[in-house]
């Protein structure tokens, strides 16, 4: 989970921090926690390897051992390396200056490539190209029916003949038709295969030799584990893919496959798939999915949640309250009310920013209940001018307060701690920026500094 | 007594047959899982040889933590296992490669014989719930299951719990088709429960041995569809007069890490008993199922080997621990 990255980190960087100045050793046994929270995250264990080494060559070269921040650079350092490997690319699909674009699907069974097909199609469709899909599974039993009902979902042709022809013979029927329609872009739905099932790696090299894809794409789950390595590299070798489409990142798998993926193949990963509905697609981001992996804290993910879950009226009430920086612990509560309604809250809380080392408390079931009830008896233990602005809850305020909510004064400063550094980070969220990764770390390291 | 376990003839064929075996050996199938097991280990390359016991240094030690960790064992199990074994090789305990290899073997088959190996069917009707994540391969087994009961001489009849996903039904249907047995599918408007309650009352008004109960794939972390799953399992409680005679949670042996928290998220809504690590036939090695056995206390009973009818097999705990260590 998140909260256990985090809370190494964190607790490695407090380590660091409180030393002063670096040595190799504090160095390496930073590196030894990273490495046990990369391998906890998925990502492949030589890749793991590789990237640690990186890592320390860069932290001791960047001259931390010189200075006064050591903990902050680490990080950063940690965390620009992973959004290197992740990705600047800056890769988009390539278009087919005539005829239909050809993008072909691929990976293993249950990757969700039939539904990543539907999806593309409607992303694209809205790009106002002219879309169709191909079902070339003909192999998994209703494969065909479903892309069919998808396809009619997102509202674009669906070629298909069926399961008897052969997969090679119908993609390549299929691109005729779209040449026919004049179609700005054709979709290719392949089996699940294994690769290392000879014959189905033949079939889709064969697909691919038919219809000359100007795109092909590799689904790849991200909840994959070590064997994400040899999938990438088998279909590599095989189709030479174009990009991978990393599919249910709206679970909490950590996603370490990506940046194994990644790392091995060099191919760019280029869209995202958060759910099950036909809208949930979007662009792939290497520096939020590296914060994901390092347990920073998504805090996007966190905010973009939470507005599907909330009507728009109150998205637009939401934006306004950040836009104007009105955003106040009554809000907070809102949000974490709302929040709650999409996971667990410990998942959830375990992706903001500081909540790490809080985590560790909440270890146990239904604690989640509990909490959020704390949380609320304090905040309604407050003013209506202490919640709009809690900067004024100090000494007695803290103590009056800890009282009414049969709580103590800790608890209510660690409250006012979190929502403030919240409040920062969101607001930078609301003029576009995106939060850095020092200052989600702010909220631990100046504690420690205060001392 | 009907169970679905481990037919020792099956497993040890060189052996000679088992006791008590109720399920016939079958040749052609077992064929076909060591041809399907011989692709991965060709198409791997080997990260442990028979040599790496020769000499057991703390290369020894390195090597074999690498090796448990890309079979997706997980940190944590790898470092208990890896240092039990060092220490009784350090104390004289375990003397010598052959012994070493042995030893470990038996840790890691230890690790993985948690809770009840076999899956009883003695109720009637008896009713098996199957949940998971999206992709794990549910309807595929429930398929494969169909077709192993009705072998074995019972009555199958399937519930199309998963009213969610398109053609969902239609595939499991195809499965009915396959495995000759009855379906039954949703009316307008129902949801999961309507379904398998109705399927239930079908199966018992019409003395059907077994229900096969499909759900649609969830993600763990949406709560709200883990809830749903719980209402499945408090409706058929209230049908049954009881629980499920068996709820499996399917697993992708691909799955990393994550496969641990899908056990506990979906173990806190519904009374998982068993796990069916899927997916085998490739070169993942599905060491999470170590850690939800360790862990949670469930073990996996069933595994699958491919996308055939006749592509499932019962767990054995030693074959899985040997093929871990990739030989």
């Amino acid at each position: 989970m998140f909260d256990q990255l985090s809370e190494r980190l964190q607790g490695t960087m407090s380590d660091l921090r409180s030393r002063g100045k670096l040595s190799e050793d504090d160095v390496d046994k930073a590196m030894r926690e990273i490495r046990l929270a990369l391998l906890e995250a998925d990502v492949n264990f030589k890749v793991t390897k590789k990237f640690v080494a990186g890592v320390r060559e860069k932290a001791i070269g960047a001259g931390v051992l010189d200075s006064l921040d050591p903990g902050q650079m680490v990080v950063k350092v940690v965390n620009e390396q992973l959004t290197e490997l992740m990705g600047g690319s800056g890769r988009d699909l390539a278009f087919a200056s005539k005829g239909p674009t050809v993008i072909l699907m691929a990976g293993l069974q249950g990757s969700g490539k039939t539904t990543a097909t539907a999806k593309l199609a409607k992303h694209l469709k809205g790009e106002s190209k002219s879309v169709a899909v191909a079902a070339c599974d003909t192999q998994r039993p209703a494969a065909v029916e479903q892309l069919q009902r998808l396809g009619q979902q997102a509202g674009v042709t669906v070629y298909q003949q069926g399961t008897e022809r052969d997969p090679v013979d119908i993609a390549e029927w299929a691109l005729g038709q779209a040449k026919l329609a004049g179609t700005d872009a054709l979709i290719i739905d392949t089996a699940g295969r294994l690769h290392v099932d000879q014959d189905l790696m033949d079939q889709l090299v064969e697909i691919k030799k038919r219809t000359k894809p100007h795109n092909v794409l590799l689904a790849v789950d991200a909840m994959t584990g070590q064997d994400a390595v040899n999938v990438a590299e088998q279909f590599a070798a095989a189709t030479e893919f174009d990009g991978v489409l990393m599919t249910k990142l709206d679970g909490d798998a950590r996603g370490g496959a990506a940046l194994s993926v990644k790392a091995v193949t060099g191919k760019p990963i280029l869209y995202a798939s958060t759910g099950e509905k036909l809208d949930e697609l979007e662009r792939f981001h290497p520096d939020r999915m590296a914060q994901r992996i390092l347990g920073m804290g998504d805090v996007l993910s966190l905010i973009e949640k939470a507005e599907k879950e909330i009507d728009v009226s109150d998205a637009e009430d939401l934006e306004r309250k950040l836009r104007r920086n009105e955003f106040t612990l009554d809000d907070f509560l809102k949000q974490l009310k709302q929040v709650r309604k999409m996971g667990p809250l410990t998942s959830v809380l375990g992706m903001m920013p500081g909540m790490g080392k809080a985590m560790k408390e909440l270890k146990n079931a239904n604690v989640d209940d509990r909490e959020l009830d704390r949380l609320e008896a304090i905040i309604l233990s407050m003013t209506a001018a202490e919640r709009s602005n809690p900067d004024v809850i100090r000494g007695s305020r803290r103590r009056r307060i800890a009282m009414g909510s049969g709580t103590n004064v800790q608890a209510v400063k660690q409250l006012t701690k979190q929502f403030d550094q919240m409040r920062k980070v969101m607001k930078q969220v609301a003029s576009g920026k995106m939060p850095s990764p020092e200052a989600l770390m702010q909220g631990q390291l100046s504690a420690k500094r205060r001392r | 007594m009907i169970e679905l376990g481990a037919a020792p003839s099956d497993a040890a064929p060189d052996e000679g047959a088992g006791a008590d075996d109720q399920v016939q050996p079958r040749r052609g199938v077992l064929r076909r899982l060591r041809e399907s097991l011989a692709t991965s280990r060709q198409a791997l390359s080997a990260e442990l040889t028979s040599s790496l016991f020769e000499t057991l240094d703390s290369e020894t030690w390195e090597r074999l933590e690498e090796a448990l960790i890309m079979a997706d064992v997980g940190a944590r199990t790898t470092a208990e296992v890896v240092g039990r074994l060092e220490a009784e090789v350090e104390s004289g305990k375990v003397e010598g490669a052959d012994a070493a290899r042995a030893r470990l073997i038996e840790l890691l088959a230890e690790l993985a014989e948690v809770g009840e190996g076999t899956i009883d069917l003695r109720k009637r009707p008896a009713l098996i719930l199957v949940v998971g994540v999206n992709g794990a391969g549910k309807t595929t087994t429930i398929g494969k299951l169909a077709g192993r009961l009705s072998e074995m001489g019972l009555s199958v009849l399937l519930a199309a719990g998963d009213t969610y996903r398109a053609a969902a039904v239609e595939q499991l249907t195809t499965w009915a088709e396959r495995a000759g047995c009855e379906i039954v599918k949703a009316e307008t408007g129902q949801d999961a429960g309507a379904v398998i309650f109705d399927a239930i009352e079908k199966a018992q008004s019409s003395g059907v041995d077994v229900v096969l109960a499909d759900t649609a794939g969830r993600l763990h972390t949406r709560s709200d569809l883990m809830e749903e799953l719980a209402k499945v399992n408090r409706v058929i409680h209230k049908k049954l007069g009881e629980g499920p005679a068996e709820t499996l949670i399917v697993v992708d042996a691909t799955t990393g890490q994550n496969g641990l928290r899908q056990a506990k998220i979906f173990g806190e809504a519904v009374a998982v008993d068993g796990v069916v690590l899927t997916k085998l036939d490739g070169t993942a090695k599905g060491g999470i199922a170590l850690a939800i056995a360790g862990e949670l206390g469930i073990p996996v009973k069933l595994i699958g080997v491919g996308e055939g009818i006749d592509d499932l097999r019962p767990f054995d705990p030693t074959e899985f621990a040997t093929a871990l260590l990739g030989e």
